[in-house]
């Protein structure tokens, strides 16, 4: 009999995990078929087909690095898009990320009502789109606009907005912080899982509340930043519907931002090839920056169970 | 921070926890005047885009500005939904999201649950080039993809917008619903067995039944998307017949070389509304949802 069990055992064993390796691929199968035909396949094929000129009618042709090298010294708006792209990454994230901050700590405070006030600020950046583009586009009208209408309060002449080149990129970060509510809730969560004892021994110390911020806050939740940072930067380099929308780009070509005119190029004009030599380069960046952050996250994010002196 | 804790013994100055709370009371109110104060600037854009809605073209380009209308036109809303075939673009809006969300969710639980609870050879790797293309961004992949769907003759379809999300739905939502389901006992799981569940009947009636909020929560992530999705449709619709809301909208821009903001700024108030509807019924799910896996949709 036990001789018998200890030879049935395995066997089961083996087919229960047989089924539930192939329920595992089965269950997964959506996912894995996605992955291959819409996102792995793709790169490849667009890696490929970035060293060709194809332009949809006719057949594609191997041009070697010819797009690469026009995208490099022939292509004078490629540096413009990348100048507008980031210079509108660096104003959104920085400024975006602070402010995100900075909310989420009042949102920390014991107020009342401080449901409702989380749900303001969090609201805006679950709309987005078209419809933002749009009342924005109205908001920054420098005539008949609530911005410079309220500015004209203070005695402030506002400038043009979005028909200025020098103002155009500000404005779109302008608008960027009416969607930082994303970010705050997440550091708003940071904020909430930080222990007290951190800030009552720190008070036992003498800390003062900046002392307190920069000692106790800000390492605890730099994990958090850390990320927020990357998904930020990620995110705004790939700025797209509002520039369609609200200025095609314009004016000058003062918001031509990478990814548009990336549109532009592969869409607009079927230039194939280029466009995909145009997303690789992109991929290429991102990979780099988050790279180059993620490489220097050990410098200033702390994770809890670490020593630091 | 033990050793700091030793200078507890020191004797603290008089006063000190009145002093503290004199600086808690005025640090509270300095928040909170803060906070009345960044509310109404998050507030204005909504309450601008309301009073332009309800203004008459002409009181649009009066200066000063006027802040409230003279008369509530309430017949902008019937005349915008007139000027930019609403009716049309809001069923196929309609169609799109039902079958988008609808898609998203069933198919990112599956795979979910697949990554939370079974063991596979293989499951680690997929496990990380799920989460690295949450990273990837979506341009590298636009071209081919168009290349694809215009082989298939799905130019002009909504196949191109509707057949991905039945493929995973996206790697967040997958990934969201993963943190979620481990947070479900495994003990559960055993039970069903015992009952005689196999892994389908445990996903279908144990784990889904159990994950109502975080379901929820991708669903209203997968209608923000679908729902206000440009690109997509922006690529893959030609015919005016087939657009979506999003894009009809940004076609009445410019109606005979003039822009008639209240009129846009109606549509777009009619546009906005489901989404602010759906905010309002699931934000306790979603803001538990976000909290979860600490990332934004």
């Amino acid at each position: 009999m036990a001789r018998e069990t200890t030879f049935a055992w395995p066997q089961i064993k083996l087919r229960f995990r047989h089924r539930e390796t192939i329920a595992f691929y089965v269950l997964a199968s959506p996912w894995l078929i996605g992955f291959l035909a819409l996102t792995l396949g793709p790169m490849l094929t667009s890696f490929a087909i970035s060293f060709m000129r194809y332009e949809v009618i006719t057949p594609p042709e191997f041009i070697g690095l010819a797009n690469y090298r026009t995208m490099f010294f022939h292509d004078e708006l490629i540096w413009q898009s990348l100048r507008v792209t980031a210079t509108y990454s660096v104003g959104s994230v920085m400024v975006g990320m602070v402010t995100a901050f900075l909310v989420a700590l009042l949102m920390n405070q014991k107020i009342p009502g401080i449901h409702v006030f989380r749900t303001i600020y969090y609201l805006p950046s679950s709309i987005s789109g078209v419809p933002v583009a749009l009342l924005w586009m109205w908001i920054f009208n420098p005539e008949f606009g609530v911005l410079n209408t309220m500015l004209r309060w203070f005695g402030i002449q506002g400038p043009q907005w979005l028909f200025d080149p020098h103002w155009v990129i500000p404005a779109f970060v302008i608008m960027s912080l009416w969607g930082i509510g994303g970010g705050m809730v997440i550091f708003l969560a940071a904020l909430q899982g930080i222990p007290q004892h951190l800030y009552e021994a720190a008070e036992l110390d003498g800390a003062g509340v900046l002392s307190k911020l920069f000692n106790v806050t800000i390492p605890m939740i730099s994990p958090v930043i850390l990320f927020n940072l990357v998904m930020s930067i990620i995110g705004s380099m790939q700025t797209f519907t509002q520039a369609f929308v609200m200025t095609k780009g314009g004016p000058a070509n003062a918001s031509l931002f990478y990814v548009l005119y990336l549109y532009q190029n592969a869409i607009g004009y079927f230039k194939m090839g280029y466009g995909s030599a145009m997303a690789w380069f992109l991929l290429v960046i991102i990979l780099a920056l988050s790279g180059l952050v993620l490489r220097s996250s050990p410098l200033w994010v702390y994770y809890e169970g670490e020593m630091r002196g | 921070m033990s050793a700091k804790l030793t200078r507890y013994s020191k004797p603290h100055r008089t006063l000190f926890w009145a002093n503290r709370r004199t600086a808690r009371l005025l640090q509270r109110a300095i928040a909170t005047v803060l906070i009345l104060a960044g509310a109404v600037v998050f507030l204005i854009p909504f309450m601008w885009m309301v009073r332009t809605s309800l203004m008459h073209m002409g009181e649009i380009f009066l200066l000063p500005i006027r802040w409230l209308p003279a008369q509530i036109r309430w017949h902008n809303y019937l005349e915008a939904v007139q000027a930019i075939d609403f009716g049309l673009y809001f069923r196929n809006s309609v169609f799109v999201t039902a079958f988008g969300v609808a898609g998203s969710v069933l198919t990112s639980s599956m795979v979910a649950y697949a990554f939370a609870r079974l063991r596979a050879p293989g499951k680690g790797l997929f496990f990380v080039v799920l989460l690295s293309t949450m990273m990837l961004p979506y341009v590298v992949t636009l071209v081919p993809v168009y290349l694809l769907f215009r082989s298939l003759h799905w130019l002009d379809t909504y196949a191109p917008l509707i057949v991905p999300q039945w493929l995973g739905g996206g790697a967040f939502y997958v990934f969201m619903l993963r943190q979620f389901f481990m947070t479900i006992p495994m003990e559960l799981d055993d039970v069903a067995k015992i009952d005689g569940c196999g892994f389908f009947g445990i996903y279908w009636r144990l784990i889904l039944p159990l994950s109502k909020p975080a379901l929820a929560t991708v669903g209203i992530f997968s209608f923000y998307g679908n729902w206000n999705d440009f690109l997509g449709p922006l690529i893959y619709l030609n015919s005016m017949d087939n657009f979506t809301l999003p894009l009809g909208l940004s076609f009445f821009v410019n109606i005979r070389g003039m822009t008639y903001w209240n009129l846009l700024m109606a549509a777009s108030v009619l546009v906005l509304i489901p989404c602010l509807v759906l905010f309002f019924a699931g934000q306790r799910f979603f803001v538990q949802g976000i909290t979860l896996t600490g990332i934004k949709g």
